[in-house]
């Protein structure tokens, strides 16, 4: 980019526009719940893929019966969780880095956590559903 | 939405080739980016030879030389050449670095290419406009905050403390790390940049300052500091082997230690 083409050149100051608005005063949390649900993500991926492997290709009943176990339906659940939310993180991430416009990008901040809360709910309530034997 | 397209202006088309000196026998082929904002054309690449037997071993020699005997319309920042004052930081070879200490025999592969720190406004051919670069250095409040009264002789640190400052002190602020982050490149606006970030580390980490959480909450920010995705261009780029992107990582700890 060369200095004359340099978009709506400001008359406020270098330090002033660096400085804009101020720290926000956040961002620590997402940053570490993003670890805690990749820490977390990778203890659960073992016994996760095991019981899908085991899964594959049974019938519902068998499902069902996996399911109403509590400890493999609390992994599963747990897993359901701390992907949902890590993936509502990470996208966060990937919107605030390439949307420029402000009112997109709100909007889609917003669809992204629509978009989590309602997959990590249906896989939960599938969870739930198998499990209880409904 | 991010740039994947060049600026109108940008696109490169041709460039001069610079007759071979007269009566040289070892010759180096330059192609140096050339832009000047008084003429409206689009950037070039200049091809310049480089006459070895009559010029020091390191591209900013090089750069010299040229300007001296055959382009003195070539436009480049430096000052020290010995690394200490970080003016002469271009692009050579695709790697961001001071033209002062990289040699051009380490250059492989034919011409040795030169280009503008990248993503920065351009003033003219190599020289970068680095003022948003400096006033985000200036936003990090670069020099030792206290309140307590100062002391009859100096502030003491222990020999422990001091080692702290090790890997942050030796920053030249020559801007070769942030203009290499792809974050920086996206966000340069709000994010401060590895370089800025480091230095910020520097004042954070430095026992003798008593403002260490003000600063921690000037940094707190999803953009200041939380784009930095451990990219590590930075590390990589670094002239002087410092490690921004270890600097960045340690504020994030602290940021952390001070929550849980």
């Amino acid at each position: 980019m060369s200095a004359t083409d340099t978009p709506k050149r400001s008359m406020r100051t270098p330090l002033g526009r660096v400085r804009n608005l101020g720290a926000a005063h956040s961002g620590t949390s997402d940053f570490w719940r993003q670890r805690v649900t990749a820490v977390a993500m990778t203890l659960l991926m073992i016994p996760v893929l095991v019981i899908i492997v085991m899964l594959f290709g049974r019938n519902q009943a068998f499902v069902a019966q996996t399911l109403g176990s509590l400890p493999i339906a609390v992994i599963m659940l747990l897993f359901i969780v701390a992907s949902a939310w890590h993936m509502k993180i990470g996208m966060q991430v990937v919107i605030e880095d390439y949307i420029h416009n402000e009112k997109l990008k709100l909007v889609s901040v917003m669809l992204n956590n629509f978009f989590s809360v309602a997959v990590a709910l249906a896989s939960i309530y599938a969870i739930l559903k198998l499990s209880s034997g409904v | 939405m991010v740039e994947f397209a060049l600026p109108k202006n940008s696109k490169i088309t041709g460039g001069k080739t610079w007759p071979k000196p007269a009566g040289a026998t070892e010759l180096r082929e330059f192609k140096v980016y050339r832009w000047n904002p008084d003429d409206g054309k689009n950037p070039s690449v200049d091809t310049y030879y480089v006459d070895t037997h009559d010029c020091g071993p390191m591209v900013l020699d090089g750069l010299i030389w040229i300007k001296n005997h055959i382009d003195p319309s070539l436009t480049f920042r430096r000052s020290c050449r010995e690394g200490v004052c970080g003016s002469c930081a271009m692009n050579i070879d695709g790697q961001n670095t001071l033209a002062c200490t990289r040699s051009m025999h380490d250059v492989k592969d034919g011409a040795v290419k030169i280009n503008p720190l990248p993503h920065q406004p351009v003033v003219k051919d190599l020289v970068p406009d680095l003022t948003n670069f400096y006033a985000q250095y200036a936003s990090v409040e670069p020099w030792l905050k206290t309140t307590s009264p100062t002391p009859q002789k100096e502030w003491r640190q222990s020999h422990e403390d001091r080692e702290k400052l090790d890997g942050l002190y030796e920053c030249i602020l020559c801007a070769c790390c942030s203009t290499s982050c792809p974050s920086y490149w996206w966000n340069s606006e709000r994010y401060l940049g590895p370089a800025a970030l480091l230095q910020a580390n520097r004042w954070v980490s430095d026992s003798r300052d008593e403002a260490t959480g003000e600063r921690l909450d000037n940094l707190e920010d999803p953009f200041r500091l939380y784009r930095c995705h451990t990219i590590m261009n930075c590390a990589k780029a670094c002239p002087k082997g410092l490690n921004p992107a270890e600097a960045i990582a340690e504020l994030k700890l602290k940021m952390v230690e001070r929550q849980i």
